[in-house]
């Protein structure tokens, strides 16, 4: 993007090191100069936060590996001993396993802004899938790290995972051994998962940076949906955004730290403060929250589907769930992106947003009685939206007249 | 791992390519050396990558545990322990008349997983019933003396099990496992 670039090295040992290797000219194109459409509301400053999430859950956590014992017969202790005895142990503890947490309610905003502004359309397609993988790592990333305090939900979590394993015919049962290390969940499964679980952050890390990268070849999308058409649509992201950001990020750290400080463990299970024990299973298993949609719709099926056993069934509506989400720029292919000009589509986005919510909800109930038959209306419901009502609505639904430019959409028609 | 195979094939076809493209002739000498080059490269790098995975495949300790012996004596009729044959929970109950008989009298058109009640125990040991303890859908260790069938209840997923540890309802797919064992006297087994 050099034809941005207004770097000027201010003096002989900034051209010294230009010529040879231009980070400080790198630097001043994407993150001061960069131009961003100038009519992004906050619900754009989510992405700058999940940079943010990412970082505090990396420092955090190398702090706790320092502390951290990955042995099935010290991890439980290790993890009591950090909140007790170490040095601020309670709060980086705390945050660590609230950060997850919010990291998750900041990427569930963050892809439901996306979708209701289609932001995933051409030409973003790739820095949208993108972000889905990096979705997708992010949940395998928590996901070990809950196995790590080797609590009951723990080991049972690792247990009923690595189990979907199992559903893949002929070569299940061989892959969930090669995953386990053993029969069943112990301390090689532990080891590994801290291995694991200590290396994702850095892969996630590396796709944030092409994911940035994708987003900084086409630029930002915007509430308008209509594209960037001359400089006087667009400010540069320093100090504009840098400050928009940094401001909710602040607003963030609310209720980020109410929870570190007075609910701590308000987010997690206390199923978890029991040591693992592979002899007994908790009367009832719950997944973290931000797991919660897409095992409801693992468990909603419960029935045979021709050749296809139950088992098998619920691991590929799981999987098919994340389809669903990877090739949505090409189920919806109305030409305007911004669901404020989609008079239908608006309807059908909060019906799905409601139907994500219920899925959620549901996940956390016990598998009898009314709940089982709602999991399956949402779950059907969730695939009704991605393979039927979004291309049909981009065939049939009449937009409203778009706005010819940003500028017009800010400062009305006189002015633009 | 993941990332550098498809680059190095990458660069072996664009190499190719480019090779062919500046030979006048279709196939030369040369072409058969890089591309016999290349495969013997990828062999090579298979052969690396494989004891890399294969680590991860349980351990010289983990299989030296595959095979135990338990005393059937101290169960009284009606009840049930949970024993560990491999790292795994496995059921050991001794079943009372009712619940034999309750298991022998469902019709196999009825079962999800057609097994009879013989056939999940061995012939003169009826009352014995030695089971995997994971629930067959994804691997939860399932309650005794509840359910619907007066079996066993999976609470994570709701699973039924009936007397004979079949699958009656919920998603599971199969009945419990039944691990390989033996009876080496009429109160001694043999699991593994």
């Amino acid at each position: 993007m050099s034809e941005h670039s207004t770097y000027v090295p201010g003096n002989a040992a900034e051209k010294w090191l230009d010529e040879r290797l231009p980070v400080a000219r790198f630097a001043k194109e994407h993150l001061m100069d960069f131009p961003t459409p100038k009519n992004l509301n906050y619900w754009w400053t989510f992405g700058a936060i999940l940079v943010m999430c990412l970082g505090v859950q990396i420092v955090t956590g190398i702090i706790l590996a320092m502390h951290y014992t990955p042995n099935v017969n010290l991890a439980f202790d290790s993890v009591e001993h950090i909140r007790r005895d170490v040095n601020g142990g309670r709060i980086i503890q705390a945050t660590h396993a609230v950060g997850a947490s919010m990291f998750f309610a900041a990427l569930y905003i963050h892809i439901f802004r996306n979708l209701f502004f289609g932001s995933y359309k051409a030409p973003r397609e790739i820095l949208y899938i993108l972000g889905v993988i990096i979705f997708i790592l992010t949940m395998a990333a928590a996901f070990m790290g809950y196995v790590l305090p080797w609590g009951q939900m723990s080991f049972w979590g690792a247990t009923v995972i690595t189990n979907i394993f199992s559903a893949i015919p002929v070569v299940g049962e061989s892959l969930l051994q090669l995953l386990r290390g053993g029969f069943a969940v112990g301390n090689p499964t532990l080891n590994r998962f801290f291995s694991l679980h200590y290396l994702l952050p850095f892969v996630i890390a590396a796709l944030v940076a092409l994911h940035i990268w994708a987003l900084h070849v086409p630029g930002n999308n915007n509430p308008i949906g209509v594209d960037v058409k001359s400089t006087r649509d667009t400010v540069p992201f320093h100090p504009y955004y840098t400050l928009k950001d940094l401001y909710a990020m602040v607003l963030f750290m609310i209720p980020f730290a109410w929870f570190i400080f007075f609910a701590p463990d308000i987010l997690g299970h206390p199923d978890n403060y029991i040591q693992a024990n592979s002899q007994v299973t908790p009367t009832h298993i719950v997944p973290e929250w931000y797991l919660l949609p897409f095992y409801t719709i693992l468990r909603a099926v419960d029935f045979n589907i021709l050749f296809i056993n139950s088992q098998l069934g619920g691991v590929i509506a799981m999987g098919m769930s994340m389809v669903a989400l990877l090739v949505v720029p090409w189920l919806d292919t109305a030409r305007v992106r911004s669901g404020l000009f989609r008079p239908i589509f608006k309807w059908f986005y909060v019906l799905f947003l409601i139907n994500f919510i219920g899925l959620t909800y549901l996940g956390a109930q016990p598998a009898e009685g009314i709940y089982v038959t709602l999991a399956k209306v949402c779950t059907a419901y969730y695939f009704i939206h991605f393979f039927v009502v979004l291309p049909v609505l981009s065939r049939i639904e009449k937009p409203l007249p778009l706005p010819t430019s940003i500028s017009e959409s800010v400062l009305g028609k006189a002015h633009a | 791992m993941v990332c550098w195979l498809p680059a190095a094939s990458y660069v072996i076809v664009r190499g190719y390519a480019t090779l062919a493209t500046q030979a006048h002739h279709s196939t030369t000498r040369r072409d058969f050396i890089f591309v016999a080059t290349g495969a013997v490269g990828a062999v090579g790098a298979a052969a690396v990558v494989w004891p890399l995975i294969n680590q991860l495949n349980p351990d010289a300790s983990t299989l030296a545990l595959a095979s135990i012996e338990f005393d059937l004596a101290a169960i009284p009729e009606g009840q049930s322990v949970t024993i560990t044959w491999r790292g795994l929970p496995v059921f050991v109950r001794h079943r009372t008349p009712a619940e034999i008989e309750e298991a022998r009298s469902v019709p196999l058109s009825e079962l999800k997983d057609p097994q009879t009640d013989e056939e999940r125990t061995k012939e003169g040991h009826a009352q014995w019933l030695i089971m995997v303890a994971n629930c067959t859908h994804l691997g939860c260790v399932p309650i005794g003396d509840s359910g619907d069938f007066d079996g066993w209840f999976c609470p994570c997923h709701g699973s039924h099990y009936d007397t004979a540890g079949r699958i009656r309802q919920g998603p599971a797919p199969t009945n419990l496992v039944v691990p390989p064992y033996q009876f080496i006297s009429d109160t001694l087994v043999q699991i593994g």
